[in-house]
């Protein structure tokens, strides 16, 4: 496989990935505050910081309402984590290598980029907006479907499945942390029963619910929540479970240990993780270092597979 | 309202289905007669139906604008076909066979002792500014003696029916990718008219593609590494190099993926590190190619790319140099060559062309400049050119001094009446005219496309059928009469 066309394929699949996530993220943010008690404001402001995008918003934007901070996720063409954005780059980078993924799967992803940026006002009315992003989530979730049931497992195979568990495990934690930055003081009892709907709300926004029904067998408590978001081997969007696929996608792959070092010792920090009454302020540092992570494994992957590093390589000697 | 072919306002020209008495040309019967079941809002609906089709597809091609940069659009497409008969046709492909088989030849020839030359058939002093001839490439030997494997030949018809040969591209000629897609289109569209009518399939271009590449590798006993090397995504043909790629199951490679390494052999860039490549299907024109032979600055070739070529250790189609033939001014010598190297007579005819080197040819150039459409020796895409009828007297003027000064570099052609064919405009059936570019492989065998690209030129009167300039394009069936 090409270097190029594997650092393609990697980017596709993330740029898709991304998508589909942002849309959860959203949805999430959404339910969040139809559940919370009118006398509180939840607002919009913590999506933008747990995209990591503060300086960048707020170098463009002076406020958080929904509309701007909503404008900014779905729709601004300039905005480097729109739902819009990262469908064209899906596409553009799906352009590029045509020739190697199935001919329906990129009219799928075609198909979805033109869905999304003809359908965008949907987005902008409260009564529409939940179907839209489901319709991006689904359209992922055919995409996703179509590569595995169609697409030869070969190293190409393996670089897609690297860059959209890579991308998922990132954007699993970012969406718990909106949750824990919306965290009410822990010890006021009367707040309870909106918590734990909360949670709720997570897990479905994660398409989680059902699946943590039967794997915990327990009630919605936000300790195993988390130890089912963070550290589920079985759940497809969980920590853990997307580190045991990049595991297994970098062990097919030409041997490059340091990057298995490193995911390593992120699964370790996962798993040995305390996050019983884990207060929200440790649980964000938490989901950071996660995240540092995780951007560290991607600068090694590209350095040892793909075009961009090869060439920085060999220009330096 | 239902479609009324009597409706149809043929004009003075050959239209390609229906006849000079306004009736259904014999082998355009099934296709007409299904047509005016249809009333015009049908016909919308199955137009939308193939615009969808397109927009879905992702069938493309790039425009490159100062204020937008580069963006890709959506194919332009017509949904009523060009129809030739198969009788017909097969004699058009014996013909371009023909000609193929002796531009081949010609060029090998030029590569080499000049025969032609020497004989007296070609002028030798053609070469001396020919800007497609490729001095690097003297003396080179590519396998089977093949140069223009892939050759993209444009094809008119004249108010009396007869079929011309208008050029020969015979460097990286486009389009094939468009043929084969618009019948894709045309399947969704009207289904059931391929149940009823016996259209000549056209799918098997790329496996034929495929297999005449495979016989060019320089290592035949392996299973040879073959990729088509494109400039990258802004090209406008860039939908096509990636389609090509796809069908054919091989690597699409940008000059950045390939190296040459000291044993003057290319190597792909890949996950596993370096890996051999043997048949180089390119899409660069030749002086990008390789920065250490032509252009020192080009960023979309390879460097060595030629030395490994001249070493035999890698097939490049089309071979360089191969455009010495593409050359308008070596267009007209198309027929003495076929008999000076096959000793037969030009069975598809050229387009009567004035060299106007020749002094005689000149005069009359000079003296029917507002008859003729004259044309520089190696522009393509219709740059450069004048068209007398539609001239101006300055212009005129302006070229009769262009003539004088570099007599070599000018030929001049009749204005021709180009054929039209019903085509949907404003929910109207409206004669477009059109032109044909089949395409020809050469390898171990020579195979030609059943049909081709049919262009149309969308605006009324129009006779440009390119795609950045309004044209667009129809599907082309043979047909089978009575079968």
């Amino acid at each position: 496989m090409l270097a190029r066309v594997a650092e393609t394929l990697y980017w596709m699949a993330r740029y898709l990935e991304r998508a589909e996530n942002m849309a959860r993220l959203i949805n999430v943010n959404t339910n969040l505050i139809y559940d919370t008690p009118k006398k509180t404001v939840l607002g919009w402001k913590p999506l933008i910081e747990i995209t990591g995008m503060q300086a960048d918003y707020d170098q463009r934007h002076s406020d958080y309402a929904e509309s701007t901070v909503l404008k900014y996720l779905i729709k601004d063409a300039d905005s480097p984590v729109s739902i819009a954005n990262s469908l064209q780059w899906a596409r553009e980078n799906a352009r590029t290598i045509r020739d190697v993924i199935p001919r329906e799967a990129w009219e799928q992803i075609n198909g979805l980029n033109l869905f999304a940026k003809e359908n965008m006002q949907q987005a902008f009315t409260v009564s529409k907006r939940f179907s839209y992003l489901s319709q991006v989530i689904l359209r992922n979730q055919t995409i996703t479907g179509l590569l595995s049931g169609t697409m030869n497992q070969d190293q190409g195979y393996v670089f897609l499945k690297l860059g959209r568990n890579l991308e998922r495990s990132d954007m699993t934690s970012r969406i718990i942390d909106v949750r824990s930055a919306n965290l009410f003081a822990e010890d006021t009892l009367e707040q309870h029963p909106f918590e734990n709907i909360q949670w709720m709300s997570v897990l479905k926004s994660l398409t989680a619910y059902q699946m943590y029904r039967q794997s915990m067998q327990a009630r919605i408590r936000r300790d195993d929540v988390m130890k089912f978001l963070f550290q589920s081997r079985k759940f497809p969007r969980a920590i853990v479970y997307c580190l045991g696929q990049m595991r297994e996608c970098i062990e097919q792959l030409p041997p490059c240990p340091t990057a298995l070092a490193q995911l390593d010792a992120l699964e370790k920090l996962v798993l040995e993780a305390d996050l019983k009454r884990c207060p929200p302020k440790k649980l964000h540092q938490f989901v950071d270092q996660i995240q540092v992570f995780l951007s560290d494994i991607h600068v090694i992957l590209s350095d040892q597979y793909f075009l961009s590093g090869r060439l920085r390589a060999s220009n330096g000697g | 309202m239902h479609i009324h072919w009597q409706d149809y306002p043929l004009g003075q020209f050959f239209d390609e289905l229906i006849g000079p008495d306004g009736q259904a040309r014999s082998y355009a019967q099934g296709l007409l007669n299904y047509l005016s079941t249809h009333t015009r809002e049908e016909l919308e609906a199955r137009k939308a139906i193939a615009e969808l089709s397109i927009k879905e597809m992702g069938i493309t091609f790039t425009v490159y604008t100062e204020a937008e940069g580069s963006i890709d659009r959506s194919w332009p497409f017509d949904i009523i076909p060009r129809l030739i008969p198969k009788k017909e046709w097969d004699a058009v492909e014996a013909g371009l066979k023909q000609r193929v088989k002796a531009l081949n030849m010609f060029i090998d020839d030029i590569y080499h002792d000049q025969k032609i030359i020497k004989d007296g058939v070609f002028p030798g002093e053609l070469l001396k500014n020919s800007t497609n001839f490729r001095p690097e490439c003297v003396g080179v030997s590519p396998a089977r003696g093949i140069w223009a494997h892939i050759c993209g030949s444009d094809l008119v018809r004249d108010g009396d029916g007869t079929i011309y040969v208008l050029e020969d591209n015979l460097r990286v000629p486009s389009g094939v990718s468009y043929m084969l897609e618009n019948r894709s289109v045309m399947k969704r569209v009207f289904p059931e008219l391929f149940e009823k009518l016996s259209v000549q399939p056209v799918d098997d271009y790329c496996s034929q593609l495929f297999d005449m590449l495979t016989s060019l590798s320089p290592r035949p006993q392996d299973a040879p590494e073959i990729v088509v090397l494109t400039p990258g995504i802004f090209n406008s043909a860039y939908f096509e190099h990636s389609y090509l790629a796809q069908q054919m199951g091989c690597e699409l490679v940008e000059g950045r993926d390939l190296v040459v390494t000291d044993d003057d052999c290319v190597y792909m860039r890949t996950v596993d590190g370096l890996q051999r490549v043997d048949v180089i299907y390119r899409r660069i024109d030749d002086l990008f190619l390789d920065p250490e032979a032509f252009k020192p600055d080009s960023m979309l070739g390879v460097p060595g790319l030629m030395r490994a070529w001249k070493k035999g250790n890698v097939a490049l189609a089309n071979a360089p140099g191969a455009g010495v033939a593409d050359d308008k001014v070596v267009y007209a010598f198309v027929p003495e060559m076929i008999e000076y190297y096959l000793g037969e007579k030009c069975l598809l005819p050229n387009v009567p062309t004035y060299r106007c080197m020749y002094e005689e040819e000149r005069k009359y150039v000079l003296a029917h400049l507002d008859e003729l459409v004259v044309k520089p020796a190696n522009e393509s895409g219709g740059y450069g050119m004048m068209i007398g009828p539609k001239a101006t007297k300055k212009e005129r003027e302006h070229f009769a001094k262009l003539i004088k000064k570099d007599p070599r570099n000018y030929i001049a052609q009749p204005t021709l009446a180009l054929s039209t064919v019903p085509t949907l405009v404003n929910k109207a059936l409206e004669p477009r005219h059109v032109d044909l570019r089949p395409f020809i492989l050469s390898g171990e065998h020579t195979s030609v496309t059943m049909g081709g690209l049919t262009r149309v030129a969308l605006r009324k009167g129009s006779l440009v059928v390119n795609s950045s300039q309004g044209g667009g394009s129809k599907d082309t069936w043979i047909i089978e009469e009575d079968a």
